[in-house]
């Protein structure tokens, strides 16, 4: 490996850019492939982006073997309340990098949450900041249309491949017909797990955590669930 | 990707950047249970210092060793381990895994 590319490849790394190292392995020639570049291999290496997966490629001049650099992994909670308690340090035990989102400061304590970066702001003007990409997972758990709708609508807008939102399904459906009426229509909010979770009759705060890392983890992996 | 990952390459060019010879192993493909999966990397100094792994500990001996041969020749080389692999008694893999390991130098 050149330095020059090492250095561009850690640059890389530290603004939390994609990026796939292509190597030719008989010769060792290697370059690096962003998202969205022109690239004879672009298709093959969003393939790799997707799945987190590195993988060796056949082309006519030999094997290239494409390394997957991700940023890390995040998850936004939008609500600081007791499944939030149960969630944010499951997650963040599962490897996500925690931020919790809430306006309201009697919630979003450093005595309720322990070592999880808190934002006290509102779920739009947070999401905002925060950037949510194709590595981060956004679940709102207020039930309350005032903080859950704006978060919902900037996740919507957004490349996070995991969407949750907790209610029943009455409340569910009432969410989707207010997100409709916002421009939002089924081939945009069908991306929203709601009810929230893996059906494994979960009933307590940290079980529907479970059901929700469950449902996160599935979605990251490409299993069905 | 781990921050493990991050710090490995930051060695690398950390050594380099403090005059020694650096090689980067990095696990291309494995077969079967092999205990790293592919894009694994191990960064290797002239002294023979390494960071990271390619495998749990049954493979680095072997890759550092080429490694140190690597950093003299320059030229990049790709080292298939595994039970169906001469070297298989010495530094097979207790897993009964294959891995295939690409060394190079930094340049």
């Amino acid at each position: 490996m050149k330095r020059e590319l090492l250095d561009r490849l850690l640059a890389d790394r530290a603004a939390q850019r994609t990026v796939v190292v292509a190597t030719h392995l008989a010769s060792g020639d290697q370059r690096l492939i962003h998202p969205g570049d022109n690239d004879p291999l672009a298709a093959e290496a969003a393939l790799a982006i997707r799945s987190d997966k590195p993988r060796t490629v056949e082309t006519a001049d030999g094997d290239v073997f494409l390394n997957v650099f991700n940023p890390p992994l995040r998850m936004i909670i939008v609500g600081a309340v007791h499944i939030a308690q149960a969630l944010a340090p499951m997650a963040a035990m599962t490897g996500y990098d925690v931020t919790i989102v809430d306006p309201r400061q009697a919630w979003a304590t450093p005595e309720r949450f322990p070592d999880i970066r808190i934002l006290d702001a509102w779920p739009d003007e947070a999401l905002a900041e925060l950037k949510p990409d194709h590595r981060t997972a956004i679940v709102t758990l207020t039930h309350d249309p005032k903080l859950d709708d704006p978060a919902l609508q900037a996740a919507l807008s957004s490349d996070a491949f995991y969407i949750g939102s907790l209610g029943s399904r009455g409340t569910h459906a009432k969410r989707i017909q207010r997100l409709e009426t916002a421009g939002f229509d089924e081939s945009r909010h069908s991306r929203i797990h709601g009810p929230v979770g893996l059906n494994i009759g979960a009933k307590s705060p940290a079980e529907i955590a479970v059901s929700i890392m469950g449902q996160v983890t599935a979605a990251l992996r490409g299993a069905a669930a | 990707m781990s921050t493990e990952t991050r710090d490995i390459l930051q060695s690398a060019a950390d050594w380099q950047a403090a005059g020694r010879k650096v090689a980067l192993a990095t696990v291309v493909s494995t077969w079967g249970s092999a205990p790293r999966p592919a894009g694994s990397q191990l960064a290797i100094a002239e002294n023979g210092d390494f960071v990271g792994s390619v495998s749990g500990g049954c493979v680095e001996g072997a890759v550092v060793a080429e490694a140190l041969e690597i950093m003299r020749s320059g030229t990049p080389k790709q080292l298939d381990f595994g039970v169906s692999n001469d070297e298989a008694w010495e530094v097979g893999l207790a897993c009964g895994g294959k891995i295939s390991v690409f060394v190079e130098r930094l340049e």
